[in-house]
C-alpha cells in the first residue's frame, strides 16, 4: 500500500497511501501542541505514580508519598463528621430528657439521628416502620404500656423491660391464673373484659367475671380496666391489643400470663444515642406530653370522640 | 510545494509547528460592524452582574444570579427553582436551534461575530497592535532576538492580556454569588476556594486561547465548525471569492498591460494579510474560515484604489456563485435569508420561545407535594380510630412570607394534627406559616373513623392567604384495615 502514497496537489500533503472507491486520506501532521498534551499527560500519570498507590504487589501495592487510602479517607471524613457534629452532640448530652421536647433545634435533630439508630437496634422486633407485629409493641399509636412522655420512653429504653441482672428495669408480673381459676372462671373474666372495650355485651356470663375481675385484676389494671402505668398494667378498655383482642387470645393471656421483654440499652448504647431514640420513638405519633402527673394531659376520650365525629 | 510524483525528498514531519499569523489592520464596514458587536457582547458579560434588580426584603437584588449554594436562578423579575429547571432546558433548546436558524441563513456568522473565542482573539489582536504594531512590525519583532525592546513588548502585552484574562474570569464567578460582596470577599482572601480556582482556570484560559492557540482553537478544538458543515447548504451565505471575475490573477502593471488576459485579482494579499486565521479566502470555501468579512473590508479598499466595483471577495451563497459564474444575478439578500429551511428554524425556535412564556405567566407560586407513609400505612388508634400519617412539601415560590391553608376534602370525620401538637389539638384543617422563598417539610396525622372501605381517595389542599390565589392540591389514599384483618 505504501507505494501508493502521494503529494496531493492542492494541499502539499502526503496522502496515507491507501484508497477506497477514488477516496484518499491526507496525511495530516498533527499541531506539534497536541504533541505537548501527550507529553503533560505522561508527567502526569509519573507524578501519579510516585505520590499515589499504583503498582501491584503481591500484598497490597505501593503506597505512594502521599500515603492516600481509600479507608483512610473515610477515617477522616468520618472524624470531620463527627467533628462537625460535636455541638448537637454535646448539647443533647447536656440537656434534661424533660427539656429536650422544648428545644425545637435540639428535638428534630435527635429525631433524626433517632430514626437512623432505630434501623440498627429496634427493627428487629419493632419492625422498621415501628409497627410492631403481636407481642411487640406498635410505636406509632396512643398506647402506652409504661408512659408514652420523652422521659417514661427515655426511662425504658434505658433500662429495659423486665431484665433479670438489672435493677432500675420495668418490672411487673401478671399470674398465670390457669392454676388460680377454673376454666368456667376464665372464660367468665374473658367475656368482661370484652365488654370492657365494646367487644361484646354484657351478659350474665361477664356479670360473673366482673365480680372475679374485681377481686383478682382491678388491683393492678384498675376498677374500671383501664390499667396502671407503674405496673406496666394494659388498658382493658381500649382498642389496642398486644396479644390480640379475641376471646381465645384473651383466655390464653389470663390463663399464661405474658411476660414480654425489652433489652435494656444503657450497657449498649451511648447517652446521647438513647436520647435519640427517644425522641424519635415520641415523634412517631403517639408521644405525650412531658407533664406530672403524666396522665393530666392525657386526651380525654369522649372529648377525642367529639372531635373525631363534628 | 513538492511536485505530484516527488517522494524522493524528506519524509513529511508527523507534527507541525504553528504558523504564526499576524493579521494586518484594516478598516471598512465589516470592521465597524465586529467592533459593534464585540462591545456589546463584552458590555453584556461585564457589567450583566452589576445590575441590581429590587425583589424585597427576602431575595437578592442582583438582576441575574445562578444562586449554587440555595439552588435559585434568579434572571430579573423571572426566579427558577430546581424542580423548573426544564426553563434552562428551554434556554439551551433554543439556542441550539438559533445556531441552526443563524447558520442556515448566514453561515458561520456564530464563529465570525459573536464567538467569545473570535471576540477575546480580537480584542487581544487590538492589544499586540498597541504594543508591537501593525503586521510587518509584529513579523519583524517575532524574528528579532530577545533584546531589550523585545523583553519589554513582550512583558507589556502580555501583561495587558494577563489583566484583561484576570477581568474575564473574574466577571464569570459574579454571576453566582452578590457581585460587590464577592469583589469584597475575593480581595479579603474570604471567598469560597472554587471561586478562586474557577477565576484561576478561566484567567489561563483566556490567556492562553486568546492569546497563543487563537484560530488552533477553532480548527483543532471546536466541534462546532464541522457541525455547521452539515448545517449549511447551496443557499446558505458564505464568504466567496469570485474567481471568475478575478481570475487569471496577476499585478496591477500586468493586468494594466493587457487587460484582457487578467481578471480583477491583482494579488496584492491583502485578503491574506487581515486574516486573523491565516488562509487564503481564495482557495474556496475552507474549514479555517471563520466568515468574520475582514478579507471583504480590505479587497473593497483595493477595488477602489484600482478603480474596480467593490465585491470581489463578497458574502455569496454557492447557488449564486453558480448563477454569476454564466453571468446572471443572484438572488437579493432577503431572498436569499427567506427561504423554508430558515422559515421552519425561525417557527420551531419562537414556538419553543412562546410555550415558555406562557407557561413562566401561568405556573403557580405555591406548590404541594404530599408522601403517604407506606409503614405502616394505618395506625390503629386507642379510642378505635384510624391513622395515616402524611409527609407534606409545601413550596412557597414567593419571596415574601406566607400562612398556608391545608384542608383536608373528601375523607368524612377526619381531624388532622401536626407532629408537634397532639391528638387533643385535631382540628379539620391546620395551617402553616412558610418562610419566603423556601420549602416547608411537616409531618401530618391524619384520623378517621374506622367504618369506611379500606381504600378512601380524598384530597389535600393548600391555598395561601397572600399573595397569588390560586393552590395547589394531591390526591391522596387513605387506607384502614381489611373486614378481615
Amino acid at each position: 500500500m505504501a507505494e501508493n502514497k502521494r503529494i496531493d496537489a492542492p494541499t502539499g500533503t502526503q496522502t496515507v497511501g491507501h484508497e477506497w472507491d477514488g477516496i484518499e486520506e491526507l496525511d495530516t501532521p498533527m499541531p506539534r501542541w497536541w504533541v505537548f498534551t501527550f507529553w503533560v499527560c505522561i508527567l502526569w500519570g509519573i507524578g501519579y505514580v510516585v505520590l499515589f498507590p499504583a503498582i501491584p504487589l503481591f500484598n497490597g501495592a505501593t503506597p505512594g508519598l502521599w500515603n492516600w487510602s481509600s479507608r483512610g479517607q473515610l477515617e477522616q471524613q468520618m472524624k470531620a463528621e463527627t467533628l462537625r457534629r460535636a455541638p448537637i452532640t454535646n448539647a443533647l448530652s447536656a440537656i434534661p430528657v424533660e427539656e429536650l421536647a422544648g428545644n425545637e433545634k435540639l428535638y428534630q435533630a435527635a429525631i433524626e439521628g433517632g430514626r437512623a439508630a432505630f434501623k440498627v437496634h429496634c427493627v428487629q422486633c419493632h419492625g422498621s416502620g415501628a409497627a410492631g407485629s403481636k407481642g411487640y409493641p406498635n410505636l406509632n399509636d396512643d398506647d402506652w404500656l409504661w408512659g408514652g412522655d420523652l422521659p417514661a420512653i427515655h426511662y425504658t429504653l434505658t433500662h429495659g423491660v423486665r431484665q433479670p441482672d438489672h435493677e432500675e428495669t420495668r418490672f411487673s408480673q401478671m399470674p398465670a391464673f390457669g392454676g388460680v381459676l377454673n376454666g368456667g372462671e376464665i372464660d367468665a373474666v374473658a367475656a368482661y373484659v370484652q365488654t370492657l372495650s365494646g367487644k361484646a355485651k354484657p351478659s350474665a356470663r361477664s356479670a360473673v367475671g366482673a365480680t372475679l375481675f374485681a377481686n383478682n385484676c382491678a388491683s393492678c389494671h384498675g376498677t374500671d380496666g383501664k390499667g396502671m402505668r407503674e405496673f406496666g398494667a394494659p388498658n382493658l378498655t381500649d382498642g389496642i391489643w398486644l396479644y390480640g383482642g379475641d376471646a381465645a387470645s384473651i383466655k390464653t393471656t389470663i390463663t399464661k400470663a405474658r411476660y414480654g421483654v425489652m433489652p435494656r440499652w444503657n450497657n449498649r448504647l451511648d447517652p446521647v444515642t438513647i436520647k435519640m431514640l427517644a425522641a424519635y420513638v415520641h415523634s412517631l405519633g403517639g408521644g405525650e406530653a412531658t407533664a406530672t402527673p403524666a396522665t393530666a394531659t392525657a386526651p380525654d376520650p369522649e372529648k377525642v370522640a367529639t372531635n373525631v365525629q363534628p | 510545494m513538492s511536485s505530484p510524483e516527488d517522494l524522493t525528498g524528506p519524509r513529511q514531519p508527523l507534527y507541525q509547528a504553528r504558523k504564526g499569523v499576524y493579521p494586518k489592520a484594516v478598516d471598512g464596514f465589516y470592521r465597524r460592524l465586529k467592533w459593534v458587536i464585540m462591545a456589546i457582547t463584552l458590555l453584556i458579560y461585564y457589567v450583566t452582574p452589576w445590575i441590581r434588580w429590587d425583589r424585597g426584603a427576602y431575595a437578592p437584588d442582583q438582576a441575574v444570579l445562578v444562586d449554587l449554594a440555595n439552588r435559585r436562578f434568579y434572571m430579573f423579575q423571572i426566579e427558577i427553582w430546581p424542580h423548573e429547571f426544564y426553563y434552562v432546558v428551554g434556554l439551551l433548546v433554543m439556542a441550539g436551534i438559533g445556531l441552526f436558524l443563524v447558520t442556515s441563513a448566514v453561515g458561520r456568522a456564530w464563529c465570525g461575530y459573536s464567538c467569545p473565542q473570535t471576540v477575546w482573539t480580537d480584542l487581544f489582536q487590538h492589544v499586540e497592535r498597541f504594543i508591537d504594531g501593525d503586521r510587518n512590525a509584529q513579523i519583524r519583532l517575532e524574528k528579532a532576538s530577545w533584546g531589550v525592546e523585545k523583553i519589554a513588548k513582550r512583558f507589556s502585552k502580555w501583561t495587558i492580556w494577563l489583566i484583561i484574562a484576570f477581568w474575564t474570569g473574574g466577571a464569570w464567578i459574579m454571576y453566582f454569588a452578590d457581585a460587590p460582596t464577592l469583589v469584597r470577599d475575593f480581595w479579603s482572601g474570604n471567598a469560597a476556594p472554587v471561586a478562586y480556582a474557577t477565576v484561576g482556570i478561566l484567567t489561563a484560559t483566556t490567556f492562553v486561547f486568546g492569546g497563543f492557540m487563537r484560530e488552533q482553537v477553532c480548527i483543532y478544538m471546536c466541534p462546532w465548525p464541522r457541525i455547521q458543515t452539515a448545517m449549511m447548504d447551496e443557499k446558505s451565505l458564505l464568504v466567496t471569492y469570485k474567481d471568475w471575475r478575478g481570475e487569471q490573477r496577476g499585478s496591477l502593471k500586468a493586468a494594466q498591460a493587457n487587460p484582457s488576459a487578467f481578471g480583477d485579482c491583482i494579488d496584492c494579499n491583502q485578503c491574506v494579510a487581515v486574516c486573523p486565521t491565516g488562509i487564503d479566502i481564495r482557495e474556496g470555501p475552507q474549514i479555517g474560515c471563520i466568515t468574520c468579512a475582514l478579507c471583504i473590508d480590505a479587497c473593497d479598499k483595493v477595488m477602489a484604489q484600482i478603480g474596480k466595483p467593490r465585491g470581489l471577495i463578497d458574502y455569496c451563497t454557492l447557488d449564486d456563485a453558480e448563477v454569476e459564474k454564466k453571468g446572471g444575478i443572484g438572488k437579493p439578500v432577503l431572498k436569499t435569508l427567506l427561504r423554508p429551511r430558515t422559515i421552519i428554524y425561525f417557527g420551531i425556535w419562537s414556538a419553543i420561545g412562546l410555550a415558555m412564556l406562557f407557561t413562566l405567566g401561568q405556573r403557580t407560586r405555591l406548590d404541594l407535594a404530599v408522601q403517604h407513609d407506606r409503614n405502616p400505612v394505618y395506625v390503629q388508634l386507642s379510642d378505635g380510630t384510624i391513622r395515616n400519617n402524611y409527609t407534606l412539601k409545601i413550596r412557597n415560590m414567593q419571596a415574601r412570607p406566607r400562612i398556608v391553608d391545608i384542608y383536608i376534602e373528601g375523607l368524612p370525620g377526619a381531624v388532622v394534627w401536626t407532629a408537634d401538637g397532639d391528638r387533643a389539638s385535631a382540628r379539620q384543617n391546620v395551617n402553616f406559616a412558610v418562610d419566603p422563598d423556601a420549602v416547608h417539610k411537616v409531618r401530618l396525622f391524619i384520623a378517621a373513623p374506622a367504618q369506611g372501605p379500606a381504600r378512601t381517595e380524598f384530597q389535600i389542599s393548600a391555598r395561601a392567604r397572600t399573595g397569588d390565589e390560586r393552590g395547589d392540591s394531591d390526591t391522596l389514599i387513605f387506607e384502614r384495615p381489611k373486614e378481615d384483618e
